[in-house]
């Protein structure tokens, strides 16, 4: 992989390290020696065209990829230095700590309320008081305490496309994650959402690591910091996304941002 | 040709019809005479009383307690395990051989005779564990006979509950067994139950399976433990309709009780079906 970094980055912390990573479905090998560092509380977008193996990327950040028959992975993936494929990691801490959003919003069908309760409640919280808190401030934060503080106890199932999405949102962010993976959280939205989800990030940002995957260009350059180019299982670039839209290194990343493929 | 062709094709659709209409007329002949000639002989009397005179006068009450009995206890043994089991099959086993054996060995316990499964409810129930010819043996068999049924209508609502709500679950740090409890069966019990009504039904009708392990043609008084022998409606009727010495004066008998057993039967189907369009309203994703 060509380094197009020419600035220094040892000021800013490493949250997320993948260290010569392979990743296989069966006999398919999907990821070919991914070796990349995320850095913290800031927004990594990963692009690339359809099956190019950045879900796939995203989706071992939190070992989702577990629950796949016949999932593979080789090489290491570091979360503030430890290897989480070590046979000591526990899966549930590291999903407590690694909050994801998926592409097409799953809301459980029960109260709103209980959807973003769920986190805290499995992880041991019973006290009401301390649900409610937890409740309001996670969906205070995902921007959709105004439109749903006085129908909390109704299904979830009922809200619009956009607020089931920023639901989801505040569920993840209910059991007080340090990583965000988003895996298109917006594809399936209309326009005024999507910017609304946009915004989130803008402001999420703050206080989290985040990694969205995208297929939309303009997305990955409007709401990250960093951008990765992903293609046929290879990380062929990555760097600031102002360097990676405006000027790559590779003829590949160039064509890909360019719309000449994918 | 082009005439003929279309001439072929009424004289098929046609027979196709009558054939449909054929099976709705059987089974109205068969529900139009048994209401027409058994009606008349239900009354208060005949529910409520003890038959007397080997079932030529009295009623059936001790039949209809009987196989209440003999169907809640079966529910009560079957619905657990047949659950437990699609729960292991659908979201714990992973695909291979032992999982091929498994499913193997549940069609074939779909398809053994009951009275195959009567001789080893007396074999395995009523002789080797020693539970006598009692209604705890008579639902055991009942609930190996029915377990198919279950076991795969539990497997089918547990299929309907959206992959994406496991993951969900699973993704904000749920265990397995976490998100199957919170997540997965409270959305997939309803469909489970009704479907398995569905078994229970057919287990209250059936006659093989308890001759030898539950049912006994008359009892002077009704069941008290579990331990007890029973008399139940399927057994009455058949005994009544074969056995008795005059067959033909019973007749009246006959039709009443096989009223009475496709009224219950009837009835535990269409509570699964009421109850299955009760859920489907409140169960949406």
């Amino acid at each position: 992989m060509n380094n197009p970094f020419n600035e220094d980055f040892t000021d800013k912390t490493v949250k997320v390290c993948a260290k010569n990573m392979n990743f296989y479905y069966g006999k398919t090998k999907v990821l070919f020696d991914i070796n990349m560092q995320v850095y913290a509380k800031q927004v990594t977008g990963l692009i690339g065209p359809s099956g190019c193996g950045k879900s796939t990327f995203l989706r071992s950040i939190n070992r989702m990829n577990d629950i796949i028959e016949g999932a593979k992975i080789e090489g290491q993936i570091l979360i503030d230095g430890k290897d989480i494929y070590k046979s000591a990691t526990d899966v549930v801490q590291l999903r407590k700590k690694v909050g994801m959003v998926f592409q097409k919003s799953n809301p459980f069908p029960k109260s709103i309320f209980d959807n973003v309760a769920y986190g805290p409640r499995i992880h041991g919280s019973s006290n009401k008081r301390t649900l409610s808190e937890i409740v309001e401030k996670s969906l205070i934060r995902a921007g959709l305490w105004e439109e749903v503080k006085d129908r909390l106890d109704t299904s979830a199932i009922d809200l619009s496309g956009g607020q089931q999405q920023r639901l989801c949102i505040a569920r993840a962010l209910a059991v007080d994650p340090e990583i965000l993976l988003m895996d298109e959280p917006a594809s399936a939205l209309d326009p005024r959402s999507t910017a609304r989800i946009e915004d989130l990030i803008g402001e999420l940002r703050k206080d989290y690591t985040i990694l969205i995957v995208t297929h939309n260009m303009q997305q990955a350059a409007r709401v990250s910091d960093f951008t990765a180019f992903f293609y046929e299982g290879n990380l062929v670039e990555y760097g600031r996304t102002k360097q990676i839209f405006t000027n790559p290194a590779e003829k590949q990343t160039e064509d890909y941002i360019t719309g000449r493929f994918g | 040709m082009n005439k003929q062709k279309i001439f072929l094709e009424k004289i098929i659709i046609f027979a196709m019809v009558i054939i449909t209409y054929l099976i709705i007329a059987a089974v109205g002949y068969i529900v139009f005479d048994i209401v027409l000639k058994g009606m008349p002989h239900i009354s208060l009397g005949f529910l409520t009383q003890f038959p007397r005179k080997s079932g030529a006068e009295g009623g059936i009450l001790p039949a209809i307690v009987g196989t209440f009995c003999l169907v809640t206890v079966t529910i009560l043994i079957a619905l657990p395990l047949g659950m437990a089991a699609a729960v292991y099959l659908t979201e714990y086993s992973r695909q291979g051989r032992f999982m091929n054996t498994i499913r193997l060995a549940i069609i074939t316990l779909a398809g053994v005779p009951s009275i195959v499964f009567g001789l080893f409810g007396l074999g395995l129930f009523v002789i080797f564990l020693g539970f006598g010819t009692s209604i705890l043996a008579g639902s055991l068999t009942l609930a190996c006979m029915i377990l198919p049924t279950i076991i795969v209508a539990s497997e089918e609502a547990l299929k309907a509950v959206p992959k994406s709500l496991r993951e969900g679950s699973l993704a904000l740090g749920a265990t397995k067994w976490q998100t199957i409890y919170k997540n997965v069966l409270p959305y997939s019990i309803s469909g489970m139950i009704t479907g398995s009504i569905l078994g229970v039904g057919r287990a209250a009708g059936e006659t093989a399976p308890i001759l030898l392990t539950a049912a006994a043609f008359f009892l002077p008084k009704m069941p008290k433990s579990i331990f007890d022998q029973v008399m139940a409606l399927p057994y009455h009727l058949y005994v009544l309709a074969t056995q008795h010495p005059d067959i033909t004066a019973v007749r009246p008998k006959q039709y009443a009780t096989a009223l009475v057993l496709l009224l219950l039967v009837l009835g535990i189907n269409s509570g699964a079906v009421i109850l299955r369009l009760h859920y489907r309203k409140k169960c949406r994703w």
